[in-house]
């Protein structure tokens, strides 16, 4: 481990938490623009959490220790999910401690929490979300590691590092693995990141809630964590699926600093162009009913099955 | 002195004289569970020191003149029953101190008889491990299957538990027979009843097969696989919760043992497709277990079937290691082996630690139905806090051990590029989805355990005086809290002591690849190819959760106290103004997306109440399938059977005897002939 790779995994990590929210004002900005609303500014988000930063926390009588310290536990595990997918470089201090089947525990680890912070107060809702949380989760893991296993096949690797430099430096062809990947990714990115058409982040009918339910009983810093916690798993997917199937322009080991500063250049763009295909998506499309979610996540999950099978019968070499 | 002898001087004489001190003084409870039990669970951690070194050392091998003339019992202590003898003492270390805080507060059975069951049984596990000849194995299985009986038929006043009881001991049985059958046809063409010989057994043909079916049949009752698993959510259920911990942690493992001993070490891992049953039966037991305990409205039988998804991981891996091994692929047999290993220790600690929180739950409750359970975070944290570890150990979540040993046997099925059977080295990476599928799975039923028991508002009344636990049962469930961190955040010493098991077993291990980095990194095959530091997770997660603690106090509420003294108010819920604990979900409200999911997977029964109902009653349950298709034409086969042969009894002696004249006479014509 040497420092160079530690300071980048500091920066990535700070640039991530930082930046996150400012991915989420910037969907939510393109969505207002296309659904021909006046949009709020791109820094909105940080002005929320502000106001709820410094807004007093009022706890229901039945909560536990538990409740109060999931939300610290869900944004230190986002945060750590967020320092292990390869942004702008692969040379990260953290990346051999954790590869992507520990990135999926990880985000488990932040789902249980979540569950179990919904379950605590006993109320209604709280366990409808969780129990519908818990659901997509079941659904969405598999297809996730799935996609992960279809690209480590390709790489012979389950470290996301060198997943990414096997496909940002293989020659550009089209693998139809990846294809399918990709779209089952896109999939389980939706209902991951609790986005329309599995769940709306922006509902106000509480019985089609699923994240938003859960977290009900939250308010002020405790919400603040959680809102923040939200964004950065939204840009973690976002860069996740950059670096899997876009890695063109992320920097590789021991790379000058001007190749960072493009890489992270590079990565705006692209966050930019995703974040507006995000709002497209949204607003082409309607929420689905929770029980189509099953078969919205099964089809994700068949896809990455079939890239996996097109892998191994159709595919040889890296 | 050596470590097979002071098995045989020190541990097994201790437990037996516990016992028959607790036999000779059968209500002093004081005694007993004061101190008969704390020194059982001593000499339980002796146990798991001597397997310890036991692992690294040399086989060593006794005969025993006991048992009957020219029958002597053989004994043999090697790196495969030095593993499981160490599960074993670490196990129950834990289990014995908790039992003598649970027995305590426990009524029925007698302290005395109680004390002499408990120790025999754990006597006979040992037995179990320790013996090398077909003959002392039976004797110590039959011991152990008749002891466990008892033990789980300890409440015999209540008719359900002495229905589970037989069922038990039936299934055991059945069981106890293919394995006697087993070792029959290995002995038979061995010409000796020692595993010796039965190692140097010529290979034949069909035999060897046929031998290692059987014992499968055997071993499979007992571990819970597929068709034979129906006796696990009815016994553990009924048996008194430490019970219920060992037969769960450790009992089904003495099943996997005998299965790895058979089909390793005596018949060689011969044919490809042993391993390929093994995984189909594996798959079958897993996906079942998961969805099944996920559906459960009684805590016990959630982990009953939980513990049936387990053993299905477990089989999962040794049949993989079978078809590694199979095909010359000696390092990914180690690998699938070592997971398999792995994850028996760590199934043996979760499992132990949340089988013996339902017991401090139950007596501090008396209710094991979910339905009437939660809240239980207020009045019992330490044992709710433990109780998380026990669950998101058991969700397979990192930095826990459940996570270590289910991310060995993913890369185990990831990288199989060296298989030459194509159909093969398709399946198995589509198998590793089927295997993402049952841990996801066993999440879901997870958060509903612990959610459902420790979470939410208290369902009944009496739920608010529940008492947490005591001395002694709080001991029990730390040594199985800690373990389960320690084995997922050490990886890399466990890896180290699987290593000798799977040298004597597949001629190749991990260790040399594991030392090559440095103790805090996991890497099985190679570094480039996947690598795992659990201890800088967990260290990053410790510190990192109270940095952003600290950081939020800092910068936004430094007028804050530690305590951080906050306003309480009554639950928001969307300003709905009428809550009472009666509106959150049940367990069977919970389970009901896995419910819809798998509708056309499970049988699902429900009565719903008519206007007209005085009392109206709603009531769901889901049947085990099994009951229907394979359990009652079987019992309705084995009666007509029965009736069929009936017409042989008459009730009249000279028939019987005109009977035992013909037999006679056949067998003098067939032995002259």
């Amino acid at each position: 481990m040497n420092l160079t790779a530690f300071l980048i995994q500091i920066f990535t990590l700070l640039l991530a938490v930082l930046l996150a929210p400012a991915l989420t004002g910037w969907v939510n900005q393109c969505r207002a623009w296309m659904q021909n609303r006046s949009a709020p500014s791109i820094v909105q988000p940080y002005y929320t959490l502000h106001k709820l930063f410094h807004k007093e926390v009022l706890l229901a009588h039945n909560a536990s220790s538990l409740f109060r310290a999931a939300p610290y536990i869900v944004f230190s595990c986002t945060a750590l999910a967020a320092a292990i997918v390869p942004t702008l470089s692969t040379d990260l201090a953290f990346s051999p401690a954790a590869d992507a089947i520990a990135l999926v525990g990880l985000f488990s680890l932040a789902r249980v929490f979540m569950a179990l912070a919904g379950m605590d107060v006993g109320t209604a809702f709280g366990s409808l979300g969780a129990r519908r949380e818990m659901l997509i989760g079941f659904l969405a893991e598999p297809a996730l590691l799935m996609v992960f296993f279809t690209a480590s096949l390709i790489s012979q690797s389950t470290s996301l590092s060198t997943i990414v430099e096997t496909l940002a430096q293989r020659e550009f062809t089209i693998y139809p693995s990846l294809v399918f990947s990709s779209i089952a990714f896109a999939m389980v990115a939706l209902a991951e990141t609790a986005r329309i058409p599995v769940d709306n982040p922006t509902t106000h009918l509480e019985l089609t809630m699923i994240h938003e339910a859960m977290i009900l009983e939250y308010s002020g810093r405790h919400l603040a964590l959680i809102e923040w916690a939200s964004s950065l798993k939204l840009f973690t997917y976002f860069c996740l699926g950059i670096a899997l199937f876009f890695p063109l322009g992320i920097s590789e080991a021991d790379a000058p600093l001007q190749m960072i500063a493009r890489a992270g250049v590079a990565m705006a763009v692209k966050l930019a162009v995703g974040g507006f295909v995000l709002a497209l998506i949204e607003t082409l499309s309607a929420k689905m009913r929770i029980f189509r979610a099953p078969e919205f996540l099964g089809t994700a999950f068949l896809l990455a099955v079939l890239a996996m099978l097109v892998r191994l019968l159709l595919e040889t070499g890296p | 002195m050596s470590i097979l002898d002071a098995i045989l001087t020190i541990v097994l004489p201790g437990w037996l004289l516990i016992g028959i001190v607790g036999l000779a003084f059968p209500f002093r409870s004081r005694l007993i569970y004061g101190v008969l039990f704390p020194l059982g669970a001593l000499l339980g951690a002796v146990l798991a020191l001597c397997a310890l070194s036991g692992i690294v050392a040399a086989p060593q091998t006794r005969v025993l003149a006991l048992g009957l003339p020219d029958l002597p019992f053989h004994l043999r202590l090697d790196a495969l029953s030095s593993f499981f003898l160490f599960l074993l003492g670490a196990a129950s270390t834990g289990i014995s101190i908790y039992a003598g805080g649970y027995f305590r507060r426990g009524k029925g059975a007698i302290p005395g008889l109680l004390c002499l069951l408990y120790h025999i049984f754990l006597a006979s596990m040992v037995c179990v491990m320790l013996t090398d000849d077909g003959y002392a194995f039976m004797i110590a299985w039959e011991t152990m299957a008749l002891s466990s009986f008892f033990l789980v038929t300890s409440d015999h006043r209540i008719p359900e538990i002495r229905r589970a009881g037989f069922l038990y001991l039936l299934v055991a049985h059945i069981g106890a027979v293919g394995i006697l059958l087993s070792f029959g046809l290995m002995a038979g063409n061995a010409g000796d009843y020692t595993f010796d010989a039965m190692r140097r057994f010529p290979e034949t043909g069909i035999w060897p097969t046929l031998a290692f079916l059987l014992a499968l049949f055997g071993f499979g009752a007992k571990a819970g696989i597929l068709p034979l698993h129906v006796w696990l959510p009815e016994a553990h259920p009924a048996a008194p919760s430490p019970v219920s911990a060992m037969m769960s942690g450790v009992m089904l493992k003495t099943a996997i043992y005998g299965l790895l001993r058979v089909g390793f070490d005596l018949l060689h891992a011969k044919y490809w497709w042993w391993g390929l049953l093994l995984l189909v039966l594996g798959f079958a037991s897993a996906i079942f277990g998961v969805i099944f305990s996920a559906v459960q409205t009684d805590m016990k039988r959630l982990l009953a079937y939980s513990s049936i998804e387990n053993i299905g991981i477990i089989v999962i891996g040794i049949g993989l290691a079978l078809v590694f091994k199979a095909f010359s692929l000696p390092l990914f047999a180690a690998l699938a082996l070592t997971a398999a290993l792995y994850h028996c220790l760590n199934h043996a600690y979760f499992k132990s630690l949340l089988f013996l929180c339902t017991g401090t739950v139950l007596h501090a409750t008396g209710e094991r139905n979910l339905g009437k359970l939660g809240g239980l975070i207020h009045s019992m944290p330490r044992v709710a806090w433990l109780a998380l570890v026990g669950a998101l150990a058991a969700a397979g979540l990192p930095p826990l051990n459940g996570f270590v040993s289910e991310w060995l046997m993913l890369q185990g099925f990831l990288f199989t590029s060296g298989l030459p059977q194509g159909y093969l080295h398709m399946l198995l990476p589509v198998a590793a989805a089927a295997f993402t599928l049952v841990t996801a799975l066993s999440g879901f039923a997870m958060v509903k355990f612990f959610g459902i028991v420790f979470l939410g508002q208290p369902r009944e009344e009496n739920l608010l005086h529940a008492h947490d636990a005591g001395r002694h049962e709080f001991f029990g469930l730390v040594w199985f809290g800690v373990g389960c961190v320690l084995l997922g955040v050490f990886p890399n010493l466990v890896v180290a002591l699987i290593d000798p098991v799977t040298r004597l077993l597949l001629d190749n291990g991990l260790r040399d690849v594991v030392t090559e980095n440095p103790w805090w990194l996991l890497a099985p095959i190679s570094r480039d190819r996947a690598s795992y530091s659990a201890a800088i997770f967990f260290v990053s997660l410790a510190l990192f959760v109270p940095l952003v603690f600290w950081v939020v106090r800092r910068f936004f509420h430094g007028n804050l106290d530690v305590y951080g003294n906050v306003k309480r108010v009554p639950a928001w819920d969307c300003g709905f103004p009428l809550q009472t604990s009666r509106m959150q979900d049940t367990a069977e409200g919970f389970s009901q997306p896995i419910r819809r999911v798998f509708a056309s997977f499970l049988q699902h029964t429900r009565h719903h109440p008519s206007a007209f109902d005085s009392k109206p009653v709603y009531r769901s349950g889901v049947e085990d399938p099994f009951w229907n298709w394979l359990y009652a034409p079987t019992a309705r086969l084995v009666e007509y059977g029965t009736r069929v042969v009936a017409f042989l009894q008459h009730g009249r002696i000279a028939i019987y005897l005109l009977y035992g004249f013909i037999t006679l006479l056949i067998l003098l014509v067939m032995t002259n002939g």
